[in-house]
């Protein structure tokens, strides 16, 4: 599995300096997506950008650049804003992009940041015509006068340019921060959800939005619980997950009422009174939640563990996985330095076999469902040269046996953190976004998936 | 590694083996005290830690409401067991002795009446609730008019559930805290005038005027402690007048936010202010209160950083 993964690292970056340690704060990378097919994948950063890369085909000639993911386009999706009304700012990181499925030779995404959602239309155009009547190659008007024959214009082609267009603009429908978008199997509707409610879009109006779930309460001091991620099941139109803050996550039917306040499932793992804490509840909440390829399982992410429901069992997770436990004795200095906070993604490989979510220290880890074993890797320009097999990494409490090549837990660097991850949805390729580097790993070894 | 300067003279919770973070449950009462006292400790700790997050909002953008409501519960967590054990009656009693200027940790002392408000009562507290979320949020309900100043103000906490109100030594109902404002103005000088102003009016929500004349009468009556929050960020350079009274505030305090949490260094004079006016001098010198004194010099220790 992991362990063999032939690594082709693609160091992808905007605006990386050659001084190591210093970062462009609008550089870092927010949010990484792949298209439906893997052949577009989409980053975010926080000063508002979008880098599109598409993969190479893959060429007879040079078999050592097959599938190379290389740019496509780069746009500025969002600006800052500042709202007059609260004397606030409004970021213009980019916190979700969401590709719709393609329907024609121009392809479509959703980007948001904490207020708005935009729908960019992305096309190619490698041909112009040429050969007017009334203009000529410049454009300018012809003098009649020298306009002896007429001709048909032809297309001619030409270099590659890849337009990108604002093709809706989905504005002030949320009060609070947009954390979720998500496109319905329908392929007309999306939802977006903020901290406290959610609302159902029709793809091409802007200016109506439903609102189908609204946790706010009366007196805003009664709150207790947020929002913190949404999607859409991804073969019944009706149904979408919602997690929360306390750890619980919520199936909804759309069927059933207009506001879908009231679950159809509640998931939720009681909790270890043994195990209680004033962390318990930070730890708990929920940073990420995915379904499943087939749809018949939910993977979520907490701050110390990844755990994958059966959606027919709602007392306690299937399978629970744990990230990074040499934490759980870190937690108050981890509160301290807000990293307890941190909301960490995860993903599923195309199989569901598969789940891979990332830690601190720039180290992600892979988990195989089916023989339990699990891996730890890093993205970093130090340990991957192109070509090279990335090496398992190991972490080992502070005091313990150390191997050669161990990491303490003391040693970690917290600032160092891979908050999104992308799994190729067919094949074995990960998009690891680290800070404001972007890391892409093929597994050469075994192009079938497991 | 995580708190890189920070001066400890208790080992941090978190190196302990086989401890999760939270040593042991709290035993009941003065037995838990002498028992636990380093358990209470890193709990006041994590309480006085969990508050300065809750006032320390990011400058210009709108704090994560998630993260916020997290560490509201924490602190009601914390709040509740020491509550239950007996520990924060005594902490609401050094500090009610305590002759504290007004501007000062509010929460703590919010907390303090509420609690005391309950046992008059006969009920257990109402959680701490914080209603300074409210006013970052409520796009629809506040208006603030003309603001000059880019303010993020978490208005005071204060006992908000009616039955206790009326228990507490607020008469009559009260609602949105920030009115309170005007009590902390009142002793600071320079461009507070017109913030004083539109504080009053952006913080009002629907049906609350009413009260306003109501409330500030009893504000005015002796209790000075319920300050807000407030965190001003001038966007001029600050008044000169204002500069000039609290020019004797150690700038080093301006490193506890860098030590403590690492959020960006705010402004709060005030707050600073009121962190600082613990000192050991503030508390009385009661023979029962000489462990929580301990404590609290030990705390107020580690946030000057000597």
């Amino acid at each position: 599995m992991g362990e063999d993964t032939d690594a082709t690292p693609t160091l992808n970056h905007h605006g990386f300096l050659p001084d190591h340690n210093y970062v462009t704060e609008a550089d870092i990378i927010s949010t990484v997506e792949f298209n439906h097919t893997g052949e577009l994948l989409a980053t975010g950063d926080k000063g508002g950008r979008v880098v599109i890369f598409q993969r190479e085909p893959e060429s007879q000639t040079e078999p050592f650049s097959q599938g190379e993911y290389n740019v496509y386009s780069t746009f500025q999706s969002h600006e800052p804003e500042f709202d007059y009304l609260k004397s606030l700012e409004i970021e213009e990181k980019i916190n979700k992009i969401r590709w719709l499925p393609q329907q024609n030779a121009a392809h479509f995404l959703l980007s948001t940041n904490d207020k708005t959602v935009k729908l960019w239309k992305v096309s190619e155009r490698d041909k112009r015509p040429e050969g007017y009547n009334l203009k000529d190659e410049e454009g300018r008007i012809k003098d009649l006068s020298t306009v002896t024959s007429l001709q048909v214009p032809v297309l001619k082609p030409v270099d590659l340019m890849v337009e990108v267009s604002p093709r809706r603009v989905f504005a002030n429908a949320h009060t609070y921060h947009i954390n979720s978008i998500s496109v319905n199997s329908d392929y007309e509707t999306y939802m977006s959800a903020d901290d406290l409610r959610i609302n159902l879009w029709h793809l091409d109006i802007t200016d109506r939005s439903f609102n189908i779930v609204d946790i706010k309460p009366a007196n805003m001091e009664d709150l207790t619980e947020v929002i913190t991620a949404a999607e859409f099941h991804p073969h019944h139109c009706n149904l979408f997950v919602y997690s929360s803050s306390k750890g619980t996550l919520r199936l909804c039917d759309m069927r059933e009422a207009a506001l879908c306040d009231k679950h159809s499932k509640l998931f939720e793992e009681p909790e270890d009174p043994s195990a209680h804490s004033f962390f318990s509840e930070i730890i708990s909440s929920v940073s990420d939640v995915k379904f499943s390829h087939s749809g018949r399982y939910l993977l979520t992410r907490d701050y110390l563990t990844a755990k994958v429901w059966d959606l027919n069992m709602e007392s306690k997770p299937l399978e629970t996985y744990q990230v990074h436990d040499y934490l759980r004795s870190k937690l108050c200095s981890l509160y301290e330095n807000d990293c307890i906070f941190d909301k960490f993604e995860c993903a599923w490989n195309g199989s569901d076999s598969v789940i891979m979510t990332g830690a601190y220290n720039n180290f992600f880890r892979m988990f195989d469902r089916n023989t339990k074993r699990d891996v730890t890797l890093e993205a970093s320009r130090e340990s991957s040269k192109p070509r090279a097999v990335l090496k398992p990494r190991r972490v080992c409490a502070a005091g313990g046996k150390r191997r050669k090549d161990d990491i303490s837990v003391d040693s970690l660097d917290f600032t160092k953190k891979i908050l999104h991850t992308a799994w190729h949805p067919t094949e074995n390729i990960i998009a690891i976004a680290a800070t404001n580097n972007l890391y892409i790993f093929q597994d050469k070894l075994s192009s079938e998936m497991h | 590694m995580f708190t890189k300067g920070t001066k400890r003279k208790f080992s941090d919770p978190g190196e302990e083996p086989a401890s999760s973070g939270d040593p042991g449950p709290a035993a009941p009462s003065a037995a838990a005290r002498t028992l636990s006292s380093s358990y209470s400790l890193q709990r006041q700790s994590l309480l006085d830690m969990s508050l300065i997050k809750l006032q320390l909002c990011h400058m210009l953008v709108e704090p994560n409401l998630c993260r916020s409501v997290l560490i509201a519960n924490t602190v009601r967590q914390i709040q509740e067991e020491m509550t239950q054990d007996g520990t924060w009656h005594i902490m609401t009693q050094a500090l009610a002795a305590a002759q504290c200027p007004a501007d000062r940790l509010v929460a703590t002392e919010v907390l303090c009446r509420q609690t005391d408000a309950a046992a008059q009562a006969g009920q257990s507290p109402k959680p701490f609730s914080v209603v300074g979320l409210q006013e970052g949020y409520h796009s629809e309900e506040v208006v603030m008019e003309g603001d000059v100043e880019t303010e993020v103000t978490m208005s005071s906490l204060s006992p908000l559930s009616p039955q206790l109100s009326s228990a507490s030594y607020l008469t009559g109902p009260f609602e949105v805290g920030p009115c309170w404002e005007e009590e902390d103005e009142e002793e600071e000088e320079g461009d507070c005038e017109e913030n004083e102003e539109e504080d009053s009016e952006g913080c009002l929500s629907d049906g609350e005027e009413r009260d306003q004349d109501h409330l500030n009468a009893d504000s005015r009556t002796g209790e000075k402690v319920f300050g807000t929050f407030e965190i001003k960020h001038p966007a001029s350079p600050p008044d000169p007048a204002l500069e000039e009274l609290f020019s004797d505030v150690d700038p080093s305090y301006y490193d506890l936010d860098t030590v403590l949490t690492g959020t960006p260094k705010m402004g709060p004079y005030d707050l600073l202010e009121s962190l600082s006016s613990h000192g050991p001098t503030a508390l009385s010198s009661s023979s029962s209160c000489r462990s929580d004194l301990n404590e609290l010099d030990h705390i107020m220790e580690i946030i000057v950083g000597s």
